[in-house]
């Protein structure tokens, strides 16, 4: 939700950035405020993802340009955790499978380790049994998925949920849900849009990356972007959504074209 | 590699020294197994890197030391070996430097079931044992099952009769507490038909100092049975460990094993498993080692017969300049159709010194059957580091976590609760770097 006179969390000014020696970001710019929520569209390949990972600080990921900051801090100059400790968090387009670290001991560790790093206490295995239960009622997940490992065998949805389930557990400052909603089915997509609505409130704000105006249908986006070759091309409301959806994306690269011309 | 040392031609005599001494058995066919054991030492040399199967485990560091065979056997009281006790496993027996100590031993022999020392049993059970004891190792082509056969005279034996399931697992308990001493361990377990059992077989030391431990378990499945066999190799840091272990599995047979080597300067694990029709077997292993170790795990899985299915997952966790080697043969017999084979070995690289030599071999002879395997050899995986990170993560406490993963997931397939967090506890110890 905008609100007025909301600080801003995050300021991104002209980022540039390579992979391999490729330039896949290319001057993007997003201002994310307190209570918002923010949808970022685009094409495969435009650079969302790549986006989503050099804001959680992944090393594979050059950055050759531009600027970004968090809360007033200059975010690139932080290691992951520290992003982590600060209040970002990514829940990953494919979060990756780790056999053999339980589920529980993980998210007791990630939560009781950032818990510590805001000088807050931290819980003692009882305790955070009946916390994480708890939020895992949030999102309908059965407790037997404390027992298991990491994502391993999970579901394409279980795992996605179980990204929320760490979001809800760390509460961050401001989420980045690459494309929580593709493998969940319609009812799970209504049972972790409500979580992620929960946990949304006017100190925090979520990028929402997302191919399909239906979840923008559950979780009612301030902004809608429209992302190509790099940069964020377009900003609307989430009427947008609704026009992407009917129209494509073609004409938002030509309109585009058309206004740099124009300004040229 | 260094050039393959010369062995000093007086090595196997000088091993073999205490063995005329040994007390006659009153079963003549165990004498004349010992007599034939001792010829085949005769005959055969000590392997160096030219041999095949040892060409990546240079034991000429062993043969330069000498070891002799225990002397005095030392007299431990419970409060010295306590600490080894495995919670669940109340029926244990104890060997002390290869010396069966029957005071903290707790042999049972009820309902038919034996677990004791062989001279124990051998009155009651030598008719069931003697198509076994000596015949399912190889010992006339290897030298050290040959040396441990030509010492044989006690060893731990396991008779399970027919149906019958045992309920506690058997702790298997061998210590060493001489320097200098070379102990020829022995096991023997005969599951009847439809039995069941767990065992638990256990290397351990109460001292530092160089020893030789050679060691022989022959493990036998009648048909239906099933056999939990848990190997645990926590021998001392300058012990030299090498074992043979064979395993038979007559028809539709269940054998899982877990076997993890942390300790030993140099250690040898040859594991040879044969499978009859609709056998089945899961063999895992994990070697977790650092500084100078050599930790070398040679497995041979013979599918003789057809409807069988193996399943193998070895890892090594390899620190400092440790060398691990493994070498997985699958061996899948002329008609042993319907063969389900699935074998890999997966390596982690703690440092830039360590080193592996992984090889995984399969030699199929039938055309319908089923067989995968893979090697892989690595350090820890740069994405799985970036998750744990981005929740919040040192690079090092991330690092520290995935490698205790990695050796955690062979230690969760032990079936003993209390021997699995022990084992967890060990592997977390030394996969801690701390930051
Ligand atoms: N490690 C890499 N090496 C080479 N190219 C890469 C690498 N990572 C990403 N890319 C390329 O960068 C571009 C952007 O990828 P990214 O994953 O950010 O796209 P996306 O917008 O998230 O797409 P999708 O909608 O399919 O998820 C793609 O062309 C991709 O192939
Ligand atoms: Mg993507």
């Amino acid at each position: 939700m905008i609100y007025k006179d909301s600080k801003i969390l995050l300021e991104v000014r002209g980022l540039c950035a390579n992979v391999s020696g490729t330039e896949i970001l290319k001057g993007l710019d997003l201002t994310v405020r307190s209570g918002e929520i923010h949808a970022i569209m685009g094409p495969n390949g435009s650079g969302k993802s790549t986006f989503s990972k050099i804001l959680a600080g992944h090393s594979a990921y050059e950055v050759t340009g531009g600027t970004v900051m968090f809360e007033g801090q200059n975010l690139l100059e932080l290691a992951p955790e520290e992003r982590a400790r600060a209040g970002v968090f990514l829940a990953f387009q494919y979060p990756i499978e780790i056999p053999g670290v339980g589920n529980s001991q993980f998210l007791r560790l990630t939560y009781n380790t950032v818990q510590t790093h805001r000088g807050k206490e931290e819980l003692d295995p009882l305790e955070f049994d009946d916390y994480v239960r708890e939020k895992m009622k949030l999102l309908e997940m059965s407790p037997d998925f404390l027992e298991r490992s990491v994502n391993e065998g999970f579901s394409g949805g279980e795992k996605k949920r179980n990204e929320i389930l760490q979001m809800a557990m760390l509460d961050p400052r401001l989420a980045i849900l690459d494309e929580t909603d593709s493998g969940l089915d319609i009812d799970a997509l209504r049972i972790v849009a409500n979580g992620v609505n929960q946990l949304a409130n006017k100190d925090n704000a979520i990028v929402l990356v997302t191919h399909y105006q239906r979840l923008l249908n559950y979780i009612v986006p301030d902004y809608v972007h429209v992302m190509e070759a790099g940069r964020i091309i377009k900003t609307g409301g989430k009427e947008l959504a609704f026009e992407l959806e009917s129209r494509g994306y073609d004409w938002v690269g030509v309109e585009h074209k058309a206004t740099a011309r124009a300004t040229a | 590699m260094s050039a393959p040392g010369t062995i000093n031609a007086g090595y196997l005599e000088n091993l073999l020294a205490g063995q005329p001494h040994l007390p006659a058995s009153p079963l003549a066919w165990l004498n004349a197994l010992r007599a034939e054991a001792v010829d085949r030492v005769g005959v055969l040399t000590v392997p160096t890197l030219r041999d095949e199967e040892w060409r990546f485990t240079d034991i000429s560091q062993l043969t330069k030391m000498s070891f002799h065979p225990v002397r005095t056997t030392i007299s431990l009281q419970v409060a010295d070996i306590e600490r080894f006790y495995i919670e669940e496993a109340t029926t244990r027996l104890v060997f002390i430097d290869g010396v069966y100590a029957p005071q903290l031993s707790s042999a049972i022999t009820d309902n038919g079931v034996a677990v004791v020392n062989l001279e124990a049993g051998f009155a009651a059970h030598a008719a069931a044992i003697e198509p076994y004891l000596g015949r399912l190792t190889e010992f006339r082509d290897n030298v050290f099952a040959a040396l441990n056969t030509a010492f044989l005279l006690d060893a731990a034996l396991i008779v399970v009769p027919r149906d019958i399931s045992v309920a506690v697992p058997v702790h298997m308990l061998f210590i060493a507490t001489q320097k200098d001493v070379v102990s020829y361990p022995r096991c023997l377990l005969l599951a009847e038909s439809g039995s069941a059992v767990t065992v638990i077989e256990d290397y351990v030391s109460l001292q530092e100092d160089a020893y030789f431990t050679n060691a022989v378990t022959e493990i036998a499945l009648v048909d239906n049975a099933r056999v939990n066999h848990i190997r645990v190799q926590r021998e001392g840091a300058k012990a030299f460990h090498i074992a043979n272990c064979a395993v038979s599995l007559a028809r539709a047979s269940n054998y899982q094993s877990v076997s993890v080597a942390f300790g030993a300067r140099i250690s040898r694990y040859n594991l040879n498993v044969q499978l009859a029709e609709e056998a089945e077997c899961a063999v895992d292993g994990l070697a977790l080692i650092s500084g100078r170790q050599l930790a070398d795990t040679h497995t041979c899985i013979d599918h003789a017969k057809p409807h069988a299915v193996s399943h193998q997952m070895h890892k090594c966790i390899v620190g400092g300049s440790a060398h691990a080697v493994f070498n997985g043969k699958i061996m899948v017999r002329q008609g042993a159709q319907r063969t389900d084979s699935r074998q890999s070995s997966r390596n982690l690289l703690l440092t830039n010194k360590a080193h592996v030599d992984t090889k995984p071999q399969l030699e199929i002879f039938a055309d319908d059957v089923k067989c995968t395997h893979g090697a892989t050899i690595g350090q820890l995986d740069n994405e799985e580091v970036f998750y744990l990170q981005s929740r919040g993560l040192s690079e090092t406490a991330a690092r520290n976590m995935l490698t205790y993963a990695f050796g955690a997931e062979i230690i969760e397939r032990i079936p003993i609760s209390s021997l699995k967090c022990q084992l967890e506890q060990t592997v977390l110890e030394q996969t801690t770097i701390q930051p």
